[in-house]
Protein backbone atom coordinates (compact mmCIF):
# COMPACT_ATOMS: atom_id res chain seq x y z
CA UNK A 1 0.00 0.00 0.00
CA UNK A 2 2.18 3.05 -1.19
CA UNK A 3 1.30 6.19 -2.53
CA UNK A 4 0.44 4.74 -5.94
CA UNK A 5 -2.26 3.07 -4.37
CA UNK A 6 -3.78 6.01 -2.37
CA UNK A 7 -3.66 7.90 -5.76
CA UNK A 8 -5.27 5.73 -7.95
CA UNK A 9 -7.74 4.89 -5.08
CA UNK A 10 -8.96 8.58 -5.05
CA UNK A 11 -8.99 8.65 -9.40
CA UNK A 12 -11.33 5.63 -9.00
CA UNK A 13 -13.61 7.35 -6.29
CA UNK A 14 -13.70 10.23 -8.06
CA UNK A 15 -13.95 8.79 -11.35
CA UNK A 16 -16.82 6.64 -10.24
CA UNK A 17 -18.68 9.91 -8.85
CA UNK A 18 -18.00 11.83 -12.23
CA UNK A 19 -19.51 9.30 -14.12
CA UNK A 20 -22.29 9.34 -12.18
CA UNK A 21 -23.21 12.43 -12.16
CA UNK A 22 -22.83 12.90 -15.71
CA UNK A 23 -25.54 9.75 -16.16
CA UNK A 24 -27.92 10.61 -13.74
CA UNK A 25 -28.84 14.15 -15.82
CA UNK A 26 -32.03 14.80 -13.92
CA UNK A 27 -29.39 15.32 -11.32
CA UNK A 28 -27.64 17.85 -12.63
CA UNK A 29 -30.88 19.49 -14.45
CA UNK A 30 -32.43 19.70 -10.89
CA UNK A 31 -29.03 21.04 -9.47
CA UNK A 32 -29.24 23.79 -11.73
CA UNK A 33 -32.75 24.74 -11.93
CA UNK A 34 -33.31 25.00 -8.30
CA UNK A 35 -31.09 27.91 -8.09
CA UNK A 36 -31.98 29.51 -11.51
CA UNK A 37 -35.77 29.17 -10.02
CA UNK A 38 -34.63 31.43 -6.93
CA UNK A 39 -32.67 33.59 -9.11
CA UNK A 40 -35.29 34.62 -11.80
CA UNK A 41 -38.24 34.28 -10.24
CA UNK A 42 -37.53 34.61 -6.06
CA UNK A 43 -35.27 37.56 -6.90
CA UNK A 44 -37.21 39.32 -9.22
CA UNK A 45 -40.34 39.48 -7.16
CA UNK A 46 -38.41 40.73 -4.18
CA UNK A 47 -36.09 43.36 -6.06
CA UNK A 48 -38.33 45.97 -5.78
CA UNK A 49 -39.46 45.41 -1.95
CA UNK A 50 -36.17 45.25 -1.06
CA UNK A 51 -33.22 47.05 -0.91
CA UNK A 52 -29.51 46.04 0.27
CA UNK A 53 -27.79 48.64 1.74
CA UNK A 54 -24.00 48.83 1.10
CA UNK A 55 -22.21 46.41 3.15
CA UNK A 56 -19.15 44.69 2.92
CA UNK A 57 -17.69 43.27 0.40
CA UNK A 58 -20.14 45.26 -1.59
CA UNK A 59 -18.94 48.96 -2.52
CA UNK A 60 -21.81 49.97 -3.98
CA UNK A 61 -25.70 49.82 -3.66
CA UNK A 62 -26.90 46.22 -4.96
CA UNK A 63 -30.14 44.60 -6.45
CA UNK A 64 -31.54 41.98 -4.45
CA UNK A 65 -30.53 39.17 -7.34
CA UNK A 66 -26.78 39.98 -6.97
CA UNK A 67 -27.27 39.69 -3.39
CA UNK A 68 -28.52 36.61 -3.37
CA UNK A 69 -26.14 34.86 -5.72
CA UNK A 70 -23.90 33.48 -2.88
CA UNK A 71 -26.52 32.15 -0.83
CA UNK A 72 -27.94 29.78 -4.07
CA UNK A 73 -24.19 29.10 -4.60
CA UNK A 74 -24.39 27.84 -1.25
CA UNK A 75 -27.29 25.94 -1.49
CA UNK A 76 -26.02 23.80 -4.41
CA UNK A 77 -23.37 22.48 -2.57
CA UNK A 78 -25.49 22.04 0.75
CA UNK A 79 -28.29 20.06 -1.94
CA UNK A 80 -24.96 18.19 -3.33
CA UNK A 81 -23.65 17.16 -0.12
CA UNK A 82 -26.95 16.09 1.40
CA UNK A 83 -27.23 14.21 -1.53
CA UNK A 84 -24.67 12.44 -2.07
CA UNK A 85 -24.11 11.67 1.18
CA UNK A 86 -27.40 10.62 2.55
CA UNK A 87 -27.93 8.45 -0.64
CA UNK A 88 -25.85 6.21 1.44
CA UNK A 89 -29.10 5.72 3.44
CA UNK A 90 -30.61 3.86 0.89
CA UNK A 91 -29.87 -0.16 0.61
CA UNK A 92 -28.40 0.14 -2.87
CA UNK A 93 -25.77 2.74 -1.82
CA UNK A 94 -25.77 1.23 1.02
CA UNK A 95 -24.61 -2.08 -1.06
CA UNK A 96 -22.24 0.31 -3.03
CA UNK A 97 -20.35 1.82 0.28
CA UNK A 98 -19.92 -1.36 1.55
CA UNK A 99 -17.62 -2.41 -1.81
CA UNK A 100 -15.57 0.65 -0.60
CA UNK A 101 -15.58 -0.06 3.15
CA UNK A 102 -14.20 -3.49 2.54
CA UNK A 103 -11.23 -2.32 0.33
CA UNK A 104 -7.75 -2.03 1.81
CA UNK A 105 -7.25 1.38 2.68
CA UNK A 106 -8.06 3.14 5.81
CA UNK A 107 -11.43 3.59 6.43
CA UNK A 108 -10.78 7.89 7.27
CA UNK A 109 -9.09 8.08 3.50
CA UNK A 110 -11.53 6.00 1.90
CA UNK A 111 -14.60 8.51 3.25
CA UNK A 112 -12.64 11.71 2.41
CA UNK A 113 -12.24 10.75 -0.93
CA UNK A 114 -15.76 10.26 -1.28
CA UNK A 115 -16.23 13.68 0.21
CA UNK A 116 -13.91 15.39 -2.16
CA UNK A 117 -14.91 13.79 -5.16
CA UNK A 118 -18.60 14.74 -4.04
CA UNK A 119 -17.37 18.39 -3.68
CA UNK A 120 -15.59 18.38 -7.12
CA UNK A 121 -18.65 17.48 -8.40
CA UNK A 122 -20.64 20.27 -6.29
CA UNK A 123 -18.27 22.86 -7.67
CA UNK A 124 -18.80 21.36 -11.50
CA UNK A 125 -22.76 22.27 -10.48
CA UNK A 126 -21.57 26.12 -8.88
CA UNK A 127 -19.89 26.93 -12.02
CA UNK A 128 -22.40 25.89 -14.41
CA UNK A 129 -24.96 27.96 -12.27
CA UNK A 130 -22.30 31.25 -12.09
CA UNK A 131 -22.14 30.90 -15.97
CA UNK A 132 -26.20 30.53 -16.12
CA UNK A 133 -25.71 33.75 -14.12
CA UNK A 134 -23.51 35.32 -16.31
CA UNK A 135 -26.22 35.26 -19.11
CA UNK A 136 -28.75 37.36 -16.62
CA UNK A 137 -25.77 39.91 -16.31
CA UNK A 138 -24.70 39.02 -12.76
CA UNK A 139 -21.09 39.48 -13.48
CA UNK A 140 -17.71 39.07 -11.03
CA UNK A 141 -14.81 40.50 -11.62
CA UNK A 142 -12.40 37.02 -12.86
CA UNK A 143 -10.23 36.97 -10.05
CA UNK A 144 -13.63 36.32 -7.99
CA UNK A 145 -14.37 33.25 -9.96
CA UNK A 146 -10.68 31.78 -8.93
CA UNK A 147 -10.67 32.92 -5.56
CA UNK A 148 -13.59 30.98 -5.32
CA UNK A 149 -12.32 28.05 -6.36
CA UNK A 150 -10.55 27.12 -2.99
CA UNK A 151 -13.19 28.40 -0.90
CA UNK A 152 -15.78 26.13 -2.44
CA UNK A 153 -13.22 23.10 -1.59
CA UNK A 154 -13.64 23.97 1.79
CA UNK A 155 -17.32 24.99 1.89
CA UNK A 156 -17.99 21.55 -0.39
CA UNK A 157 -16.04 19.54 2.13
CA UNK A 158 -18.44 21.04 5.27
CA UNK A 159 -21.59 20.81 3.72
CA UNK A 160 -20.82 16.96 2.00
CA UNK A 161 -19.18 16.27 6.17
CA UNK A 162 -22.51 17.11 7.39
CA UNK A 163 -24.42 14.36 5.34
CA UNK A 164 -21.76 12.17 5.29
CA UNK A 165 -22.51 12.50 9.39
CA UNK A 166 -26.11 12.50 9.37
CA UNK A 167 -25.83 9.32 6.96
CA UNK A 168 -23.68 7.52 9.99
CA UNK A 169 -27.04 8.33 12.60
CA UNK A 170 -29.67 8.42 10.94
CA UNK A 171 -31.15 4.53 10.66
CA UNK A 172 -33.48 4.65 7.92
CA UNK A 173 -35.00 7.45 5.91
CA UNK A 174 -38.26 7.80 3.94
CA UNK A 175 -37.21 10.11 1.67
CA UNK A 176 -35.61 12.88 1.25
CA UNK A 177 -38.39 15.21 2.98
CA UNK A 178 -36.91 14.94 6.41
CA UNK A 179 -33.86 15.65 5.45
CA UNK A 180 -35.38 18.76 3.60
CA UNK A 181 -37.50 19.93 6.49
CA UNK A 182 -34.68 19.49 9.24
CA UNK A 183 -31.72 20.30 7.91
CA UNK A 184 -31.39 21.72 4.73
CA UNK A 185 -34.79 24.17 4.97
CA UNK A 186 -33.67 25.66 8.40
CA UNK A 187 -29.44 25.70 7.62
CA UNK A 188 -31.07 28.02 4.44
CA UNK A 189 -33.42 29.76 5.76
CA UNK A 190 -31.79 31.15 9.13
CA UNK A 191 -28.95 32.11 7.42
CA UNK A 192 -27.40 35.00 5.16
CA UNK A 193 -28.07 33.28 1.97
CA UNK A 194 -31.53 35.61 1.71
CA UNK A 195 -30.97 38.53 3.43
CA UNK A 196 -28.32 40.48 5.34
CA UNK A 197 -28.85 39.20 9.33
CA UNK A 198 -28.89 43.51 10.15
CA UNK A 199 -32.11 42.82 8.22
CA UNK A 200 -32.74 39.75 10.82
CA UNK A 201 -31.46 41.99 13.47
CA UNK A 202 -34.48 44.37 13.30
CA UNK A 203 -36.58 41.27 13.21
CA UNK A 204 -36.00 39.46 16.23
CA UNK A 205 -32.77 39.35 18.01
CA UNK A 206 -33.09 35.42 18.74
CA UNK A 207 -33.14 34.56 14.63
CA UNK A 208 -30.48 36.58 14.02
CA UNK A 209 -28.06 34.61 17.10
CA UNK A 210 -29.67 31.65 15.88
CA UNK A 211 -28.29 33.29 11.92
CA UNK A 212 -25.07 34.05 13.47
CA UNK A 213 -23.89 30.19 15.03
CA UNK A 214 -25.07 28.77 11.86
CA UNK A 215 -22.09 27.45 10.01
CA UNK A 216 -23.95 27.79 6.91
CA UNK A 217 -23.71 31.43 7.16
CA UNK A 218 -20.15 31.58 7.49
CA UNK A 219 -19.90 29.39 4.23
CA UNK A 220 -22.30 32.15 2.41
CA UNK A 221 -20.07 34.96 3.98
CA UNK A 222 -16.58 33.18 2.91
CA UNK A 223 -18.06 32.50 -0.41
CA UNK A 224 -19.53 36.15 -1.06
CA UNK A 225 -16.18 37.91 -0.51
CA UNK A 226 -14.47 35.64 -2.22
CA UNK A 227 -16.80 36.04 -5.19
CA UNK A 228 -15.36 39.98 -4.75
CA UNK A 229 -11.97 38.79 -5.05
CA UNK A 230 -11.57 39.02 -0.86
CA UNK A 231 -10.66 36.50 1.49
CA UNK A 232 -12.81 36.44 4.44
CA UNK A 233 -10.63 35.39 7.26
CA UNK A 234 -12.95 34.84 9.94
CA UNK A 235 -15.61 33.03 7.45
CA UNK A 236 -13.29 30.98 6.20
CA UNK A 237 -11.65 29.93 9.30
CA UNK A 238 -14.61 28.85 11.11
CA UNK A 239 -16.41 27.20 7.78
CA UNK A 240 -12.85 24.91 8.50
CA UNK A 241 -13.23 24.39 11.95
CA UNK A 242 -16.31 23.24 11.34
CA UNK A 243 -15.54 21.07 8.69
CA UNK A 244 -12.58 19.74 10.87
CA UNK A 245 -15.15 18.72 13.94
CA UNK A 246 -17.64 17.61 11.19
CA UNK A 247 -15.42 15.10 9.47
CA UNK A 248 -14.08 13.96 12.54
CA UNK A 249 -17.56 12.71 13.42
CA UNK A 250 -18.32 11.18 10.42
CA UNK A 251 -15.41 9.34 10.29
CA UNK A 252 -16.37 7.85 14.25
CA UNK A 253 -19.83 7.36 12.73
CA UNK A 254 -18.04 4.94 10.78
CA UNK A 255 -15.93 3.68 13.02
CA UNK A 256 -16.25 -0.50 12.34
CA UNK A 257 -16.04 -0.83 16.08
CA UNK A 258 -19.40 1.35 16.77
CA UNK A 259 -21.25 -1.37 14.20
CA UNK A 260 -23.40 1.68 12.68
CA UNK A 261 -24.09 -0.22 9.67
CA UNK A 262 -25.88 -2.91 12.45
CA UNK A 263 -28.71 -0.70 13.27
CA UNK A 264 -29.37 -0.13 9.43
CA UNK A 265 -30.24 -3.78 8.19
CA UNK A 266 -26.54 -5.08 7.81
CA UNK A 267 -27.24 -7.66 10.37
CA UNK A 268 -29.70 -10.70 9.69
CA UNK B 1 -8.69 -29.21 4.01
CA UNK B 2 -5.29 -31.27 4.13
CA UNK B 3 -3.34 -30.90 7.85
CA UNK B 4 -0.49 -28.90 6.16
CA UNK B 5 -1.86 -26.37 4.13
CA UNK B 6 -1.78 -23.22 5.72
CA UNK B 7 -5.04 -21.79 6.99
CA UNK B 8 -5.97 -18.76 5.11
CA UNK B 9 -9.07 -17.85 7.15
CA UNK B 10 -9.34 -18.56 10.98
CA UNK B 11 -11.94 -17.43 12.77
CA UNK B 12 -11.49 -18.28 16.60
CA UNK B 13 -13.64 -17.63 19.59
CA UNK B 14 -15.93 -14.88 18.06
CA UNK B 15 -18.67 -13.10 19.53
CA UNK B 16 -21.13 -10.28 18.92
CA UNK B 17 -24.23 -8.60 19.94
CA UNK B 18 -26.85 -6.09 18.92
CA UNK B 19 -27.26 -4.54 22.22
CA UNK B 20 -28.58 -7.11 24.50
CA UNK B 21 -29.34 -9.61 21.00
CA UNK B 22 -26.65 -11.82 21.32
CA UNK B 23 -25.93 -12.39 17.52
CA UNK B 24 -22.90 -14.83 17.31
CA UNK B 25 -21.40 -16.54 20.27
CA UNK B 26 -17.95 -18.51 20.57
CA UNK B 27 -17.80 -19.44 16.75
CA UNK B 28 -14.46 -20.62 15.72
CA UNK B 29 -14.26 -21.34 12.21
CA UNK B 30 -10.83 -22.18 9.79
CA UNK B 31 -10.38 -22.53 6.28
CA UNK B 32 -7.25 -23.81 3.92
CA UNK B 33 -6.06 -23.12 0.60
CA UNK B 34 -8.17 -24.44 -2.12
CA UNK B 35 -10.98 -25.56 0.41
CA UNK B 36 -14.74 -25.13 0.00
CA UNK B 37 -16.44 -24.47 2.61
CA UNK B 38 -20.07 -24.15 2.62
CA UNK B 39 -21.52 -21.81 5.81
CA UNK B 40 -25.02 -23.70 6.34
CA UNK B 41 -28.14 -22.00 8.39
CA UNK B 42 -31.37 -21.42 8.24
CA UNK B 43 -32.15 -17.35 8.18
CA UNK B 44 -31.17 -15.50 11.19
CA UNK B 45 -28.33 -18.09 12.28
CA UNK B 46 -26.16 -15.27 12.34
CA UNK B 47 -24.41 -16.24 8.81
CA UNK B 48 -24.35 -12.15 7.57
CA UNK B 49 -23.50 -11.33 11.04
CA UNK B 50 -20.43 -13.32 10.69
CA UNK B 51 -19.55 -12.19 6.98
CA UNK B 52 -19.99 -8.51 8.44
CA UNK B 53 -17.33 -9.05 11.03
CA UNK B 54 -14.63 -10.86 8.64
CA UNK B 55 -15.40 -7.99 5.98
CA UNK B 56 -14.99 -5.49 9.05
CA UNK B 57 -18.12 -3.48 8.33
CA UNK B 58 -18.09 -4.05 11.89
CA UNK B 59 -15.51 -5.03 14.92
CA UNK B 60 -16.14 -7.60 17.72
CA UNK B 61 -13.73 -7.27 20.55
CA UNK B 62 -14.51 -10.60 21.38
CA UNK B 63 -12.15 -13.28 19.63
CA UNK B 64 -10.15 -13.20 16.64
CA UNK B 65 -10.06 -13.42 12.79
CA UNK B 66 -6.89 -14.02 11.21
CA UNK B 67 -6.62 -13.69 6.96
CA UNK B 68 -3.71 -14.67 5.57
CA UNK B 69 -2.28 -14.71 8.88
CA UNK B 70 -3.20 -11.13 9.28
CA UNK B 71 -4.86 -9.89 12.44
CA UNK B 72 -8.31 -7.89 10.85
CA UNK B 73 -8.46 -5.70 14.17
CA UNK B 74 -4.44 -4.92 14.02
CA UNK B 75 -3.32 -5.44 10.31
CA UNK B 76 -6.75 -4.37 8.72
CA UNK B 77 -5.54 -3.48 5.25
CA UNK B 78 -3.08 -6.83 4.58
CA UNK B 79 -5.92 -8.68 5.76
CA UNK B 80 -8.96 -7.11 3.38
CA UNK B 81 -6.60 -6.67 0.45
CA UNK B 82 -6.39 -10.65 0.79
CA UNK B 83 -10.50 -10.91 0.71
CA UNK B 84 -12.87 -10.63 -1.95
CA UNK B 85 -16.60 -10.42 -1.10
CA UNK B 86 -20.30 -10.92 -2.99
CA UNK B 87 -22.44 -9.72 -0.77
CA UNK B 88 -25.94 -10.55 -0.58
CA UNK B 89 -27.91 -7.37 -1.41
CA UNK B 90 -26.35 -6.32 -4.80
CA UNK B 91 -23.65 -3.58 -4.84
CA UNK B 92 -23.65 -3.04 -8.52
CA UNK B 93 -23.70 1.14 -9.49
CA UNK B 94 -26.91 0.31 -12.41
CA UNK B 95 -26.53 3.07 -13.98
CA UNK B 96 -22.74 2.71 -15.12
CA UNK B 97 -21.07 -0.28 -17.25
CA UNK B 98 -19.43 -3.42 -16.42
CA UNK B 99 -16.47 -2.33 -17.02
CA UNK B 100 -16.85 0.71 -15.02
CA UNK B 101 -17.87 -1.05 -11.72
CA UNK B 102 -14.98 -3.56 -12.39
CA UNK B 103 -12.41 -0.57 -13.12
CA UNK B 104 -13.86 1.51 -9.91
CA UNK B 105 -13.38 -2.21 -7.57
CA UNK B 106 -9.60 -2.37 -9.22
CA UNK B 107 -8.73 1.25 -8.29
CA UNK B 108 -9.61 0.40 -4.35
CA UNK B 109 -7.12 -1.84 -4.46
CA UNK B 110 -4.67 -0.21 -6.07
CA UNK B 111 -4.23 -1.45 -9.60
CA UNK B 112 -3.41 0.54 -12.43
CA UNK B 113 -5.63 0.61 -14.88
CA UNK B 114 -3.60 -1.31 -18.10
CA UNK B 115 -3.54 -4.73 -15.60
CA UNK B 116 -6.85 -3.63 -14.26
CA UNK B 117 -8.44 -4.02 -18.18
CA UNK B 118 -6.08 -7.20 -18.71
CA UNK B 119 -7.89 -9.35 -15.35
CA UNK B 120 -11.51 -7.57 -16.31
CA UNK B 121 -11.13 -9.02 -19.67
CA UNK B 122 -10.37 -12.78 -17.87
CA UNK B 123 -12.50 -12.63 -14.98
CA UNK B 124 -15.55 -11.59 -17.69
CA UNK B 125 -14.13 -14.24 -20.02
CA UNK B 126 -14.25 -17.02 -17.74
CA UNK B 127 -17.92 -16.39 -16.79
CA UNK B 128 -18.88 -16.04 -20.49
CA UNK B 129 -19.56 -12.32 -19.54
CA UNK B 130 -16.51 -10.73 -21.72
CA UNK B 131 -19.11 -9.14 -24.39
CA UNK B 132 -20.99 -7.68 -21.89
CA UNK B 133 -18.09 -5.40 -20.62
CA UNK B 134 -19.84 -2.18 -21.97
CA UNK B 135 -23.28 -2.49 -21.24
CA UNK B 136 -24.91 -1.07 -18.47
CA UNK B 137 -25.44 -3.37 -15.11
CA UNK B 138 -28.82 -2.30 -15.58
CA UNK B 139 -29.98 -4.12 -18.46
CA UNK B 140 -28.26 -6.98 -17.29
CA UNK B 141 -30.66 -9.55 -15.97
CA UNK B 142 -29.96 -10.86 -12.33
CA UNK B 143 -27.92 -14.25 -12.82
CA UNK B 144 -25.68 -11.82 -15.46
CA UNK B 145 -25.03 -9.33 -12.01
CA UNK B 146 -24.22 -11.93 -9.86
CA UNK B 147 -21.56 -12.94 -12.25
CA UNK B 148 -20.36 -9.66 -12.41
CA UNK B 149 -20.14 -9.59 -8.62
CA UNK B 150 -17.84 -12.41 -8.88
CA UNK B 151 -15.41 -11.47 -11.65
CA UNK B 152 -15.55 -7.90 -9.54
CA UNK B 153 -14.82 -10.21 -6.22
CA UNK B 154 -11.86 -11.74 -7.95
CA UNK B 155 -9.67 -9.26 -9.65
CA UNK B 156 -7.34 -8.46 -7.34
CA UNK B 157 -6.56 -12.16 -6.58
CA UNK B 158 -7.94 -12.69 -3.58
CA UNK B 159 -6.59 -15.67 -1.52
CA UNK B 160 -10.24 -16.25 0.21
CA UNK B 161 -13.43 -15.40 -1.38
CA UNK B 162 -16.23 -15.22 1.03
CA UNK B 163 -19.92 -15.52 -0.58
CA UNK B 164 -23.04 -14.62 1.28
CA UNK B 165 -26.37 -16.61 -0.20
CA UNK B 166 -24.71 -15.74 -3.84
CA UNK B 167 -27.55 -17.88 -5.61
CA UNK B 168 -30.82 -16.51 -3.63
CA UNK B 169 -33.41 -15.20 -6.13
CA UNK B 170 -31.42 -16.99 -8.89
CA UNK B 171 -33.15 -19.58 -11.27
CA UNK B 172 -31.93 -23.40 -11.29
CA UNK B 173 -29.09 -23.00 -14.73
CA UNK B 174 -27.56 -20.13 -13.25
CA UNK B 175 -27.44 -20.99 -9.94
CA UNK B 176 -25.47 -24.58 -11.52
CA UNK B 177 -23.23 -22.26 -13.11
CA UNK B 178 -22.04 -20.02 -10.51
CA UNK B 179 -22.03 -23.10 -8.16
CA UNK B 180 -19.59 -24.85 -10.71
CA UNK B 181 -17.56 -21.68 -11.51
CA UNK B 182 -16.39 -21.22 -7.56
CA UNK B 183 -15.96 -24.95 -7.22
CA UNK B 184 -13.50 -24.44 -10.07
CA UNK B 185 -11.75 -21.65 -8.40
CA UNK B 186 -11.28 -23.39 -5.16
CA UNK B 187 -10.26 -26.86 -6.54
CA UNK B 188 -8.00 -25.02 -10.10
CA UNK B 189 -7.01 -21.79 -8.21
CA UNK B 190 -6.18 -22.81 -4.77
CA UNK B 191 -8.83 -20.29 -3.96
CA UNK B 192 -10.10 -20.57 -0.17
CA UNK B 193 -14.31 -20.22 -0.36
CA UNK B 194 -17.13 -19.35 2.21
CA UNK B 195 -20.01 -19.98 0.83
CA UNK B 196 -22.94 -19.12 3.09
CA UNK B 197 -26.86 -20.41 2.17
CA UNK B 198 -29.66 -22.04 3.57
CA UNK B 199 -29.84 -24.02 0.85
CA UNK B 200 -28.73 -27.74 1.94
CA UNK B 201 -28.43 -28.64 -1.97
CA UNK B 202 -25.88 -26.56 -2.53
CA UNK B 203 -23.57 -28.52 -0.83
CA UNK B 204 -21.01 -31.13 -3.06
CA UNK B 205 -19.77 -34.39 -1.78
CA UNK B 206 -16.49 -33.07 -1.38
CA UNK B 207 -17.03 -30.13 0.62
CA UNK B 208 -16.65 -29.00 3.93
CA UNK B 209 -19.38 -28.05 5.65
CA UNK B 210 -20.05 -25.54 9.10
CA UNK B 211 -23.22 -25.70 10.80
CA UNK B 212 -24.36 -22.09 12.13
CA UNK B 213 -27.50 -21.86 14.39
CA UNK B 214 -28.76 -19.45 16.67
CA UNK B 215 -25.35 -17.39 16.49
CA UNK B 216 -23.39 -20.57 17.68
CA UNK B 217 -21.84 -23.22 15.80
CA UNK B 218 -22.71 -26.63 15.53
CA UNK B 219 -20.76 -28.45 13.39
CA UNK B 220 -17.88 -28.28 11.31
CA UNK B 221 -15.87 -30.78 9.18
CA UNK B 222 -15.93 -32.61 5.98
CA UNK B 223 -19.56 -33.78 4.79
CA UNK B 224 -18.94 -37.17 5.80
CA UNK B 225 -17.21 -36.24 9.05
CA UNK B 226 -20.45 -34.16 9.93
CA UNK B 227 -23.00 -37.02 8.73
CA UNK B 228 -20.78 -39.65 10.96
CA UNK B 229 -21.24 -37.19 13.90
CA UNK B 230 -24.80 -36.63 13.36
CA UNK B 231 -25.80 -40.41 12.55
CA UNK B 232 -27.73 -38.32 9.70
CA UNK B 233 -28.39 -40.80 5.93
CA UNK B 234 -27.75 -37.05 4.08
CA UNK B 235 -26.92 -33.58 5.04
CA UNK B 236 -30.72 -32.35 4.66
CA UNK B 237 -31.08 -34.88 8.19
CA UNK B 238 -28.04 -33.79 9.67
CA UNK B 239 -28.94 -30.24 8.60
CA UNK B 240 -32.19 -30.56 10.44
CA UNK B 241 -31.13 -32.51 13.21
CA UNK B 242 -28.65 -29.40 14.03
CA UNK B 243 -30.98 -27.04 13.20
CA UNK B 244 -34.35 -28.05 14.98
CA UNK B 245 -33.06 -29.11 18.51
CA UNK B 246 -33.63 -26.51 21.12
CA UNK B 247 -30.27 -23.96 21.93
CA UNK B 248 -29.93 -25.24 25.21
CA UNK B 249 -27.24 -27.72 26.45
CA UNK B 250 -26.64 -28.78 22.74
CA UNK B 251 -22.93 -29.84 22.53
CA UNK B 252 -21.39 -28.73 19.30
CA UNK B 253 -20.18 -31.69 17.12
CA UNK B 254 -17.60 -32.06 14.45
CA UNK B 255 -15.00 -30.24 15.47
CA UNK B 256 -11.65 -30.06 14.14
CA UNK B 257 -10.20 -27.38 14.95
Amino acid sequence: MNGRHYARCFAGIATREALRFVQQRERFIAALVRPLVWLVVFAAGFRSVLGVAILPPYDTYITYDVYIVPGLVGMIQLFNGMQSSLSMVYDREMGSMRTLLVSPLPRWFLLVCKLLAGTLVSILQVYAFLAVAWMFDIRMAPLGYLVLLPVLVATGLMLGSLGMLLSSVIKQLENFAGIMNFVIFPMFFLSSALYPLWKMQETSLLLYRVCAVNPFTHAIEAIRFALYGQFNGAAVLLVLLTLGILLALAIYGYDPARGMMSRKGGGD
Amino acid sequence: MTADSPAILEVSGLGFSFGPKRALDDVSLDLGAGEFKVLLGPNGAGKTTLFSLITRLHESTEGEIRIEGAELRRDPGRALARMGVVFQQPTLDLDLTVQQNLLYHAALHGLGRAESLARIETELGRLGMAERARERVRRLNGGHRRRVEIARALLHRPGLLLLDEPTVGLDVPTRQTIVAHVHRLAREDGVAVLWATHLIDEVAADDSVAVLHEGRRRAQGSLSQVLAETGAADIGAAFAALTQAGPAGQAPVGDTT
